[in-house]
């Protein structure tokens, strides 16, 4: 009996390994890290061997320092750097300065928990349609000179101030706080929810300290560690940005990360080394940059450590409190009112300076733009579509495996899910573009919607991964012992709970998607324009009246699927829902 | 029919320390046996460790048997063990008959005959009208009655019982108490109940385990000390 009984039970034991081994689910992991690190790696180095000299379908076959010098004796270098590092440094000083102050300053107020509604929808829209809006706002002959001419400047023409395409590149690093603030923003309150903020507080304020000086000293230090990762995100993103950049920075010399793309575009294909090369320093700026910002962390946590143990109490701060609240305000609506000017822009026939609004208005400009607008839409929904639904299908195995074997992404794991924000787009995305060309994936379907899933997947992954990991384990539990197959508790029990975080970070992802710009470039070889690709594209164009029709279009697609997520309910529907009165 | 349900040598450790220290015991069909011991020491594990959903942080191990087949080498869905916990768990997003239709086990009947078993059920436990509804708006008392009812929809073997009274007020208590235990002795399951309340142990009527907790410094404690080996037969 006891015999039989083993027999049974070695039977059964083996029966699940088999099946273990067989699990697709399992695999999970290890295919996202290859689709995922494989093209970032390969990318790298099919970036740094063209700038050593090495790329035999251009003719390089030996190895080189000749890119570096050309590199190094460009004349726009110079300006360039400096372009790039005062822009890139000052939008991302003072995002982190705004996000961490408004913080300790609003936290718990009306305004915050307003602010907070608004940061999904505001995050959706790309990058280049703020910019578009922003350079009509800020312009000379923009919107904001139009307010106050010529009563209160006296200009009757507009003045020959450059406030966009600035040389110090503040236009861009306004346009880049708007977009960057508001992210940071959300994530710091996410960080927040896992810290018990308001008991910190309450022992804080009932220590006698203020509102704000509480914050700081009790719950930023928590706070701070979780929005590290995403503090270098924006760094890297604000040294490296191209697509905002080519509509807010001055174009000579232009910053770093779009003359290399001139350079890539360039018909002399010796330029590509060069540019190679430049694309390996600006990998190097970021990584300078990210160990310079961690060294000033260290610097600043004695000195915090000295003013907490200082134990100066600070006063109510009333007049920081209102600034930074204004300011806040201030950064949401630019990036709104940049949006209705592109509206007001694509229905306009005519609207001369010094007019506040078109004088003539017109909807022929949409009709006869539409038959260019519906493909384009199509190109971005469809690839948004693919990319997200891939990454959501990789997130889902990813998370779900963690859970099946016990397994969490550490701290060095999280490091790596954000590797492709952190790794300068343009340092790897040439490179992946001539290892795309190598296994004829260059210019196809396949080769954009992986391009794209690299930058979607780590937004998808971090916006499902805290409802996934909260989910009452125990409703897992009792429906196995229920008689349920874990891919029918996967199904019927997790997913259907996870409906609303799944929906979300579809739209997270799919914005993500609609806003790309350099990598449909490169991965699409030219074969494929989304409405970002097109909408920047036709900046350079002269006629404001498309430009502001083609930002508002790509603004409001990435908004549908948000609209969508939002407005669904957050429970299905019962029949029968006559509520007893509780 | 079921038979007994018994653990040999079973011990469960968290990070080296000792939570369950090798436990022997036999449960028989129809006996409610206690298992007692306050918060921290383990019983919630123990359970978790019969049904197979330990968490794998854990380390444990030891022969589960039921009805004489080991069983500790199957997945929870083949284990036919029911259980119950302090919350009642009811699917969100599912209605009241859907989350008991979630629990009868697949077979040859057709859909209707699914729903008639499940009616059927609902009314025997005077829930009749309440299959179509949303579970949150049940009573506290009325969704642990359906909990009860998916558990024993699923034609469970044995049955575990994770505080399952804890919630509820003392008067609703006592009720569902005697519906369940009702329940496992009229189908004869060997039921096994982790509780720290002393009543619920004299009311389980069966043998009494007691746990200790592990000391304050956290060092190892013997799992098991006092073994009460009375009955009260009803």
């Amino acid at each position: 009996m006891a015999a039989a009984v083993r027999q049974v039970t070695s039977a059964a034991a083996a029966g699940s390994h088999l099946w273990r081994r067989l699990d697709l689910l399992r695999a999970c992991p290890a295919l996202t890290l290859a689709l995922f690190f494989a093209p970032v790696a390969a990318g790298l180095l099919g970036t740094a061997l063209p700038a050593f000299g090495w790329l035999p379908v251009l003719g390089g076959t030996q190895l080189s320092l000749e890119p570096w010098q050309r590199l190094l004796l460009a004349p726009e270098l110079p300006s360039a750097l400096r372009l790039t590092l005062t822009s890139g440094f000052a939008a991302s000083l003072t995002s982190v300065a705004i996000v961490i102050i408004f913080c300790a300053a609003a936290h718990g107020t009306r305004l915050f928990r307003a602010v907070e509604r608004l940061l999904a929808p505001l995050l959706a829209i790309p990058h280049a349609a703020v910019a578009l809006g922003l350079a009509f706002l800020l312009a000379p002959s923009g919107w904001l000179v139009r307010l106050l001419s010529p009563w209160a400047t006296g200009w009757t023409t507009p003045p020959d101030l450059p406030t966009v395409q600035d040389p110090l590149g503040l236009a861009l690093a306004l346009g880049l706080v708007v977009k960057e603030a508001p992210y940071l923003l959300l994530m710091t309150i996410a960080a927040m929810a896992q810290v018990e903020v308001k008991e910190s507080l309450a022992v804080a304020r009932s220590l006698g300290y203020g509102p704000m000086t509480g914050w700081l000293k009790a719950v930023l230090p928590r706070v701070y560690p979780q929005i590290r990762l995403p503090i270098y995100a924006v760094l890297a993103y604000s040294l490296s940005v191209v697509d905002m950049a080519l509509i807010l920075a001055p174009a000579t010399p232009p910053p770093l990360a779009v003359l290399l793309m001139r350079w890539f575009g360039e018909a002399d294909l010796a330029m590509r080394f060069t540019a190679a090369a430049g694309a390996i320093l600006q990998l190097l700026i970021v990584v300078a940059a990210i160990a310079a910002w961690r060294s000033a962390e260290a610097g600043f946590t004695r000195i915090g450590r000295a003013w907490i143990a200082a134990g100066r109490r600070g006063g109510n701060a009333r007049t920081i409190r209102v600034a930074v609240g204004v300011v806040m305000v201030a950064l949401l609506a630019l990036a709104s009112i940049s949006l209705l000017a592109n509206a007001l822009w694509s229905i306009a026939a005519t609207w001369r300076y010094p007019a506040v609004l078109p004088t003539e208005w017109s909807v022929t400009r949409w009709l006869r733009e539409a038959d260019d607008l519906g493909p384009l839409a199509w190109t971005t929904i469809a690839l948004g579509a693919a990319a997200t639904l891939c990454a959501l299908a990789l997130a889902l195995g990813c998370l779900e495996n963690e859970r099946r074997h016990g397994l969490r992404v550490s701290d060095r794991g999280l490091w790596l899910i954000y590797a492709p924000l952190l790794v300068p787009q343009v340092s790897f995305l040439f490179g992946l573009e001539v290892m795309f060309v190598a296994v004829r994936l260059d210019g196809s379907w396949i080769g954009l919607v992986w391009s794209h899933l690299l930058f979607v997947l780590p937004y998808v992954f971090l916006s499902l991964a805290d409802p996934f990991r909260s989910l009452d384990e125990r409703y897992a539990r009792s429906a196995r012992c229920l008689g349920a197959s874990p891919a029918r508790v996967f199904w019927r029990i997790k997913l259907p709970m996870l409906r609303r975080p799944a929906l979300v970070a579809l739209a997270v992802g799919f914005a993500v998607s609609a806003g790309q710009y350099l990598p449909t470039l490169f991965a699409g070889a030219g074969r494929f324009s989304t409405l970002t690709t097109e909408a920047v594209g036709r900046a350079a164009g002269a006629d404001r009246r498309v430009i502001g029709l083609y930002a508002l279009v790509q603004a409001i697609v990435p908004l549908l699927p948000f609209a969508l997520a939002v407005l669904l309910p957050a429970r299905r529907a019962i029949a029968a829902a006559a509520r007893p009165g509780r | 029919m079921s038979g007994e349900l018994s653990l040999a040598g079973v011990f469960i450790r968290l990070a080296g320390q000792e939570l369950i220290a090798p436990l022997t015991m036999t449960v028989a069909p129809g006996e409610v046996a206690t298992v007692m011991g306050p918060s921290g020491s383990g019983k919630s594990s123990l359970l978790a460790f019969i049904c197979g959903t330990l968490d794998p942080a854990f380390a444990a191990g030891g022969s589960v048997r039921l009805s004489g087949l080991e069983i500790s080498g199957l997945p929870p869905e083949r284990r036919r063990i029911g259980i119950l916990f302090q919350d009642d768990l009811l699917f969100p997003h599912m209605t009241v008959a859907e989350n008991l239709a979630f629990g009868v086990p697949p077979g040859p009947a057709g859909r209707r005959a699914r729903r008639a078993r499940i009616d059927a059920a609902l009314a025997e436990a005077g829930l009749a009208e309440f299959g179509d509804r949303d579970p949150e708006t049940l009573s506290g008392g009325q969704r642990a009655r359906v909990a009860l009812l998916r558990t024993l929809l699923s034609e469970p073997q044995a049955l575990l019982l994770d505080e399952p009274f804890g919630r509820l007020d003392i008067r609703l208590r006592t009720r569902f108490r005697q519906t369940v235990f009702a329940h496992a002795r009229s189908r004869r399951l060997p039921t096994l109940l982790v509780t720290h309340d002393p009543e619920d142990a004299a009311a389980a009527g069966g043998p009494v385990v007691e746990l200790t907790p592990a000391d304050e410094d956290g060092d190892k404690a013997p799992g098991l000390s006092v073994i009460v080996p009375f009955r009260r037969r009803p």
